[in-house]
């Protein structure tokens, strides 16, 4: 699981409010090389939330991205398009959990596969 | 060289794990026929629900390939063991997608509303009682309630909410499905829709049908019976009268 994934999973129990972001539980984090694409860095920057971003890649063990919002004027920056690629698609999460972070519920992740499956008297 | 598709000999299988059928093949040739207009589209996020073995979201990336250079793709499954077939099925063919064990899109509809540019869904369209839908094994795959909607009538709502300005849903019905229906259904919604395939086996009647939203059609629902005929709605008549024709053909 990359972290672009992370960004766009929340807590799906019942009742929870506040379900985003889910909180990283790391086991085993792998880092996979993808092909650098300003384009698309520069398309999803809008719909990313920045913090959970910065926090995950934190947990994950790369501390290279800043904790505040970047303006959106640091997308013309290679360097920190760079980092913003190697956080959001090149860590993966391969085992571990993802936790509700209203709950303490945990979301399992195996071979890099969230399970978002709810108990029944969660749905 | 003609675009690529999924290779049955390197799709992953369980024996949990439906395996590529028919409806899988239809699903694919209407990718395949849309091509092009995928192409222009220029999607970013493209998401499969129910990828079972992962034989059509691998398609689509393969289809879409390095053209589509801004695509990502998110696939999910009810059905644990689909998950992990379609993640070796996506690494047999060199492609990549996100997966999600989860109920539809559950856990996504948050954070992806309005942002899902291209849905691809089979779902499970076979009439069954209803008490056989809501497993989480092999059963997932096909069984779909009272006239195989069941499954259809959740997703529909999800993909709704799901789907960018711009979104496509392609999507896979049953003739006994009464996709007409469902056609009206989302033009209350303000999409329009079109055959993309239709295909008849001796078993079943197939169609694979795109939605798109159109903003003439919401604007339609406002000024209701006082504007002229504007073209989309000619477009719904025409989809209309051609699936009446479909099963005014099979009674024959």
């Amino acid at each position: 699981m990359r972290l672009l994934t992370h960004n766009m999973l929340s807590s799906n129990i019942k009742g929870v409010i506040n379900g985003f972001p889910l909180l990283i539980q790391a086991e085993r984090v792998v880092e996979k090389q993808v092909d650098f694409n300003p384009d698309f860095l520069k398309n999803m920057f809008s719909k990313i939330d920045w913090k959970a971003l910065a926090d995950a890649s934190k947990t994950m063990g790369y501390d290279e991205l800043p904790d505040e919002v970047p303006d959106p004027s640091v997308l013309d920056s290679q360097e920190f398009l760079q980092k913003f690629h190697h956080a959001l698609l090149e860590l993966h999460l391969e085992e571990g959990a993802l936790v509700c972070p209203e709950t303490g519920r945990r979301f399992p992740v195996n071979k890099g596969i969230p399970n978002m499956l709810l108990h029944e008297d969660e749905v | 060289m003609p675009p690529r598709i999924a290779q049955i000999r390197l799709v992953s299988s369980h024996p949990q794990v439906y395996e590529p059928c028919d409806d899988s093949y239809a699903l694919v040739d209407a990718l395949l026929a849309d091509r092009t207009k995928l192409l222009e589209h220029h999607p970013t996020i493209c998401m499969e629900v129910g990828c079972g073995s992962g034989y059509v979201i691998t398609s689509l990336a393969l289809i879409l390939g390095s053209e589509a250079r801004n695509a990502y793709y998110f696939a999910t499954d009810v059905n644990p063991y689909a998950a992990t077939v379609t993640r070796e099925t996506l690494e047999a063919h060199g492609v990549h997608a996100e997966l999600v064990t989860t109920n539809i899109a559950s856990g996504l509809e948050k954070r992806l509303s309005g942002l899902v540019d291209v849905m691809v869904v089979n779902p499970p369209y076979v009439p069954t009682p209803d008490e056989e839908v809501g497993s989480l094994g092999l059963s997932s795959a096909w069984a779909g309630g009272e006239n195989g909607r069941n499954v259809i009538d959740k997703i529909l709502p999800v993909a709704d909410n799901l789907l960018s300005d711009k979104g496509w849903l392609y999507m896979l019905f049953l003739a006994e499905n009464d996709p007409l229906q469902i056609c009206l259904q989302m033009r209350d919604k303000g999409y329009g829709a079109k055959i993309v395939v239709q295909r008849s086996t001796e078993e079943e009647t197939l169609h694979v049908i795109k939605f798109w939203r159109d903003p003439d059609i919401q604007m339609e629902g406002n000024e209701a019976n006082l504007t002229p005929k504007t073209a989309p709605q000619r477009g719904l008549e025409f989809l209309l009268s051609h699936i009446s024709r479909l099963s005014f053909r099979e009674r024959q």
